[in-house]
């Protein structure tokens, strides 16, 4: 293009700069001080004891299992929501509830588990005694798998619909079982849609931290509680900032990993 | 695809669409009990409501939620525009795919990653913190998705457009304000729409830079749920969900709208 503007770019560079390029900077500069602002590593080698290694494997942990059920379920749903009729309508319903804010619909859960909420109700009639849901991992689990499911049913969605149909046809043609047409032709052809949805679910799973205090009652920490817990009430930011740039590191690893490779070829 | 949804999917399509709807639906439908929990339902009122609009420090927390929302929207979709028209003039291709990996930095990273380096980065070069940090925060994490929407459609763009308009006298300024922004415009209006709920979504990062004085609309959600179930919040969902439809709606028309001059025009 020849069309230049350079004065108009400025601002954008600018702020690369500053809220991009600087803050990672700073993040690893303060991991490197200790609570008086020395210079020091020792941020890393309490990072290394058995205490945050612990803490950084459950965080881990609970993401693997909050992404698996996500995929489990949205894998499923995406597939039987291009089979609808209006798709495109269905889909729009899917992703309504993820732009209500976040709080409210955690929020709606400390009601919905909690001792004489619904569940609860529920679970009386069948015949079992009322139990406190809330503040355990599995209220966790489902509330994460809860909001993160539209995030991942919209790219496996598009991956789907993107999918030509008459490949399909052909396995099936071809003799190929519906177990082998999924194994061997739709989730290879989708696997780009999955990887972008375990993106999107893998990485804030790790860093949630508001669920964490509100539904799981301090029960589980991730290495999101950890960072919010250092910064604001412990007050130590070098502590922060090192539990940050782990943080950064696995979400680069993660972001290697589902890298989405663009192979030439018609789609 | 041939085949018939069966009864089986049809049931599981129903029970996810359940799942995903009974937590808003449930919140709202209890912002109407006149008993104060969300356990049994004992008669209908508007009160909570009532709580809502006579309480003058949540209606300050609205309209500031809404300011930095709008505000922050508006500037990051001028910058991010600007950004995204610099990056396609870029022409050399690896420094273009190095801008792209860095304005996709903030978009992956962790919310309470960008939330504490930009705590850092305040107290270092002295921003109060408050509204003016909450508003550049927001700014700065909606710039690159108006980069990510407006990009395609500079990319879809006809470059000799431009060099027509250039070669007919247009200056530098005209060929953006009448060539390019009007053809982008879709784009635009995508990101602005974009910015405006990452704006109005955010919890996180709000919550580290807002410091004491100053709260929006989650931020104070999030500390009225710790203190236990209140009714004022479900009603406060109630209208959170309106203001949310309307927003769609708003965004639906506009789009269809702008979609049905651009048909005219080619």
């Amino acid at each position: 293009m020849k069309f230049k503007s350079k004065p108009a770019f400025v601002p954008y560079l600018l702020w690369i700069a500053l809220f991009v390029i600087a803050p990672i900077g700073l993040v690893l500069y303060y991991s490197m001080l200790d609570l008086n602002g020395e210079f020091t590593l020792v941020n890393y080698k309490n990072f290394f004891t058995s205490a945050y290694l612990t803490m950084t494997l459950t965080s881990f942990w609970y993401a693997f299992i909050i992404t698996f059920f996500t995929l489990l379920i949205s894998y499923p749903t995406a597939y039987l929501l291009t089979k609808t009729k209006h798709k495109h309508l269905w889909l729009m319903l899917i992703i309504i509830p993820s732009w209500i804010n976040l709080l409210l619909k955690t929020y709606a859960f400390i009601g919905i588990f909690g001792l004489y909420g619904p569940v609860n109700a529920l679970m009386k009639i069948v015949g079992f005694d009322p139990t406190q849901i809330l503040f355990t991992d599995f209220s966790f689990v489902f509330v994460a798998v809860y909001i993160f499911i539209p995030f991942m049913i919209i790219p496996i969605f598009n991956a789907l619909d993107k999918m030509n149909p008459s490949l399909i046809y052909a396995a099936r043609d071809l003799g190929a079982s519906p177990l082998t047409t999924f194994r061997r032709v739709i989730f290879p052809l989708t696997i780009e849609g999955v990887k972008s949805g375990i993106q999107v679910t893998f990485i804030p799973a790790l860093s949630l931290f508001m669920i964490t205090r509100l539904i799981a009652g301090n029960k589980v920490i991730t290495l999101g509680t950890a960072i919010e817990q250092q910064f604001l009430v412990a007050q130590n930011w070098g502590m922060g900032s090192t539990i940050a740039v782990f943080l950064i590191l696995s979400m680069f690893a993660i972001m290697l990993f589902t890298r989405t490779k663009k192979k030439g070829g018609r789609v | 695809m041939r085949s018939q949804l069966t009864t089986s999917a049809k049931v599981f399509l129903a029970i996810v669409f359940v799942i995903l709807y009974a937590p808003i639906f449930y919140l709202i439908f209890y912002s109407f009990n006149s008993g104060g929990s969300m356990g049994s339902f004992e008669g209908f009122t508007l009160e909570h409501y009532q709580a809502v609009f006579d309480d003058n420090r949540l209606l300050v927390i609205l309209i500031n939620t809404v300011i930095v929302a709008l505000l922050s929207a508006l500037i990051a979709t001028i910058i991010g525009t600007l950004g995204a028209v610099g990056i396609v003039s870029l022409k050399d291709n690896k420094l273009r795919n190095i801008v792209l990996s860095l304005n996709n930095i903030l978009i992956v990273s962790p919310d309470v990653v960008i939330g504490a380096s930009f705590l850092i980065l305040f107290t270092m070069i002295g921003v109060k913190l408050g509204f003016t940090s909450v508003l550049i925060s927001h700014i700065a994490f909606s710039i690159p998705i108006v980069v990510l929407m407006v990009l395609p459609k500079i990319l879809e763009m006809n470059t000799n457009l431009i060099d027509a308009a250039l070669d007919l006298g247009a200056n530098r300024r005209d060929v953006l304000t009448r060539v390019i922004v009007p053809y982008i415009k879709p784009g635009i209006l995508a990101g602005f729409f974009m910015a405006l709920t990452y704006s109005l979504d955010d919890f996180a990062v709000t919550f580290f830079v807002t410091g004491n004085g100053f709260s929006t609309l989650s931020v104070e959600i999030y500390s009225m749920a710790r203190a236990g179930i209140s009714l004022t919040v479900n009603a406060i969902s109630g209208l959170v969900f309106i203001v949310t439809i309307a927003i769609v709606v708003m965004y639906y028309f506009i789009t269809m709208r702008s979609k049905k001059t651009e048909g005219s025009i080619q």
